[in-house]
């Protein structure tokens, strides 16, 4: 068998793979917010928080 | 006098200063809320953006509905007896503070284990554990820290909203499709006769006519199925040749793969569906944040305090049966017509005529649903339920079932008539040509015509021209509810204002003093009277007057519904209804006046105007020369000589207008040709928006007010309504002139098409290279004509 039937099939193998995937990532709802995740995944850092009182201390005084 | 700013919230504070852990508040209820995230280690709130909260309001007793069992089943979309889940609409959503402080909720309250913000939508979605914390308990908490939800009858409808996403599925099978189908036939593009292409071709043709089905039977549907509408009521629109061109595209495809002739055209095919679709999604810009469907339910309450032998039991706006007593709270909404019980009742009807002053009423008087009471508690009994209320009634009317679109014939669907006629004729022509000299080609000249002709681009012009000042407008504050309002609102000549609320802002009044003049200590004595009052008037008195040094009265009172009366030293003063300050007959009857008297003596009145908007008179002046203008109003005519000082004489000026009455003017005039654009602004001008071809809400805070309407503009842009307009008519002549150009494209592709010389790789060149070109136009002249606009 020519190595073209294979390379076709995995490549379409693959293209389906995205395309499910996409389906999926519309289906959960990832498409209806586009604008909060790219908010959220700034926050990541002010979560944990070792001294509260001292950012508000040095942002008054700038 | 110095400012300072309210760390939480950001407001001036002038009235009342607070310091606590060396940062300033405006009030009590901000300084809770910064304890509150202090002591939870939240305080990085502040740090995201500065002043980003709101104070939280007085709500004891609001809430009490929300521990009934069938009130939670309705807002809960999980209930399991131990987790609930919850959607709230939270309007003062607008920042990434709120965002974080929504989303760390489990801080504050560990029974709360999730909870997500969707920032468009200004909603949050709170997992809670319902065994030891209530759907109440969640709603007092974000109350608390001032984000009060808004829960209103709207939220009350049973089944779950239904998100329609087909389009993005369609669109990533168009897309999915067009990309690989690309690939495959690439190889015959080039190297035509060779031997491995020969060996192959079959397959790689088979396989792009695979990866088509979906795309013709599924993505482009809605074509064939609004073409064959489209023609079952004898209409040629845009659908038509776009189905007819698929159709030819797909069958002489598959007829030629099958016959061994070529190798089809699936890529100017699949390409064409996914572009169509490209533009159909550009088009559907939506502001999920707004709506403009809104009727009396989004603002009236889910539940009311009932009164029955003494017991006050919450319940259903729906269940209250005429002869109900009713407890309405200090700003709760009145939700059926009745008959005012006891209390004192200073009804807010802002919400139904945009008239900002509140109205007295005594016990015996009726009671109008929509208003809202503004002082203190009161009962009611009710007279009508809430459908039959005189407010509901209006809803009733059949514009609200009317889809304004339906009798709409756009740009596009009138140039594809004669379109479609042209395409067909030329096909005819040239298929009876090649008939007589080569009849073996006469079937492939047919259908090359067919599929070149395909208004691809045509097509593209106005959901890219629209759909991008759609954004624009979006930008400069001013939302439509769809593209097709912009062909609207470019075609419109009459133009009709409501006067409350939108020719006249809510904020600010002015007031003019008539009578004796008053001394400096009285003077002096008045500002600090005011200062004490929370009545609107004296607040508003209180901002137009000079500053002065703040004195500490020796006794103050307020007698609610009269007026006010303080005493400094030796100097008292009565400020208040003129019967109240002991003036035996009030003079001027139509405009609101406050009166005072010094010492017994009576001194003079303020008396309150209307406000007009900024720009108002340059707005008229630049509308008149190509529009009807008319003032359609629903007060009494005290302002008259003021406005026909301000606007061009030639404006009609109607007063006492009843919301029908509203909505009938509109009627009379469109039968006789007008196209009519109203501006409005309360719920009795509901009918009127919807009656009129485009209606326009204006609105001082877009989040939280507007009626059913086309668009809402936001009231600080009022001043730029001309220029929006002109902006629409301008569009026009950019879909205009995409046209001549897709046309440009079409003689081209035509020549082709008619001299039997059309390959699928032309079609695979022009159709794309039409398409792009027309976005690329009218993206760029759309982006001037929104430069322009800033």
């Amino acid at each position: 068998m020519s190595v073209i039937y294979i390379l076709l099939s995995i490549s379409i193998v693959v293209a389906i793979g995205f395309f499910v995937a996409f389906i999926l990532a519309v289906k959960s709802g990832q498409f209806d917010d586009d604008y909060t995740p790219s908010v959220r995944m700034l926050f990541e850092d002010e979560l944990v928080k070792q001294n509260p009182e001292q950012t508000i201390k040095t942002k008054k005084t700038n | 006098m110095e400012q300072h700013n309210c760390f939480h919230c950001g407001d001036v504070c002038d009235t009342e200063q607070i310091s606590f852990d060396e940062k300033l508040f405006c009030c009590n209820g901000c300084k809770t809320v910064y304890e509150i995230f202090s002591e939870n280690d939240l305080t990085c709130y502040y740090d995201l953006q500065a002043a980003p909260g709101s104070a939280p309001k007085e709500i004891q007793g609001k809430y009490d509905f929300l521990s009934k069992e069938n009130i939670i089943e309705k807002l809960t979309e999980f209930n399991d007896g131990h987790i609930q889940i919850t959607t709230l609409y939270i309007p003062h959503i607008h920042c990434s503070s709120c965002i974080w402080i929504l989303e760390n909720l489990n801080k504050l309250n560990s029974n709360i284990t999730a909870s997500q913000v969707n920032f468009g939508k200004k909603n949050v979605r709170i997992t809670y554990k319902a065994t030891n914390f209530s759907l109440k308990e969640v709603v007092l908490l974000l109350s608390a820290i001032g984000y009060e939800p808004y829960i209103s009858l709207d939220d009350f409808k049973t089944g779950k909203e239904h998100v329609n996403r087909s389009l993005i599925y369609k669109l990533g099978i168009a897309g999915f499709a067009f990309g690989n189908v690309m690939f495959l036939s690439f190889p015959e593009y080039f190297e035509v006769g060779e031997f491995w292409i020969e060996q192959y071709k079959h397959l790689f043709r088979w396989l792009m006519f695979a990866f088509s089905l979906p795309v013709v039977f599924y993505a482009g549907r809605d074509y064939f199925t609004s073409a064959y509408k489209g023609l079952r009521s004898g209409l040629l629109n845009i659908d038509v040749p776009i189905a007819l061109g698929l159709t030819v595209l797909f069958v002489r495809s598959t007829v030629e793969i099958i016959l061994d002739i070529g190798s089809g055209f699936f890529d100017s095919l699949t390409g064409l569906v996914f572009f169509l679709l490209l533009g159909k999604f550009f088009q559907q810009k939506t502001y999920s944040f707004l709506s403009f469907e809104r009727d009396y339910k989004s603002y009236f309450p889910i539940a009311i305090t009932k009164i029955s032998e003494g017991i006050e039991t919450p319940i259903q706006v729906y269940d209250i049966k005429k002869g109900d007593r009713l407890l309405i709270r200090n700003q709760e909404l009145i939700p059926v017509d009745g008959i005012l019980i006891n209390g004192k009742a200073k009804i807010d009807y802002s919400f139904v005529t945009g008239e900002s002053d509140a109205v007295t009423k005594l016990s015996g008087d009726k009671l109008f649903a929509g208003g809202k009471q503004t002082s203190g508690v009161m009962e009611m009994e009710a007279l009508k339920s809430v459908e039959q209320s005189y407010l509901t009634q209006l809803w009733s009317n059949d514009v609200f079932n009317k889809n304004k679109e339906d009798g709409f014939t756009t740009l596009t669907n009138t140039i594809s008539k004669r379109f479609t006629i042209a395409v067909l004729s030329i096909a005819f022509i040239a298929t009876t040509f090649w008939l007589v000299v080569d009849s073996t080609k006469a079937m492939n000249v047919f259908t090359a015509v067919l599929i070149i002709a395909c208004p691809c681009a045509i097509a593209l012009s106005a959901p890219f021209t629209l759909g991008n000042l759609l954004r624009i407008f979006g930008k400069l504050k001013f939302y439509l509810k769809n593209a097709s309002v912009i062909e609207q609102l470019a075609s419109i000549n009459t133009i009709i204002f409501d006067k409350t609320g939108t020719i006249t802002s809510n904020k600010q009044s002015s007031a003019i003093y008539h009578g004796d003049a008053l001394n400096a200590s009285e003077e002096l004595l008045l500002k600090n009277t005011l200062r004490g009052s929370n009545h609107p008037l004296s607040r508003t008195l209180y901002d137009i007057l000079d500053e002065h040094d703040i004195i500490t009265l020796n006794h103050f009172e307020e007698h609610l519904g009269k007026g006010i009366e303080s005493i400094h030293q030796n100097d008292s003063m009565k400020i208040g209804s003129a019967s109240f300050v002991g003036l035996e007959q009030d003079v001027s009857i139509l405009n609101t006046t406050v009166h005072i008297s010094s010492n017994n003596k009576y001194k003079g009145k303020y008396t309150f105007y209307n406000s007009y908007r900024k720009g108002l008179s340059k707005l008229f002046n630049s509308l008149k020369s190509n529009y009807d203008l008319v003032i359609l109003s629903g007060d009494n005519s005290g302002e008259l000589e003021n406005l026909k000082k301000l606007l061009p004489s030639k404006t009609k000026l109607i007063f006492n207008q009843k919301p029908d009455d509203k909505l009938d003017y509109i009627k009379y005039h469109q039968s006789e040709g007008a196209k009519v654009l109203m501006i409005g602004d309360g719920l009795n001008d509901a009918g009127a928006l919807a009656q009129s071809e485009v209606g326009i809400a204006i609105s001082e805070n877009v989040n939280v007010f507007s009626p059913a309407c086309d668009a809402i503009l936001d009231a600080s842009k009022f001043n730029q309504l001309f220029r929006y307009i002109s902006a629409s008519k301008q569009a026009i002549k950019i879909i205009k002139w995409s046209f001549v150009l897709s046309f440009f494209y079409n003689i081209i592709g035509l020549y082709f098409a008619v001299t039997g010389q059309l390959e699928p790789v032309i079609a695979a060149i022009l159709m794309p290279l039409s398409s792009i070109s027309i976005v690329v136009f009218t993206t760029v002249a759309t982006n001037i004509i929104g430069r322009k606009l800033e």
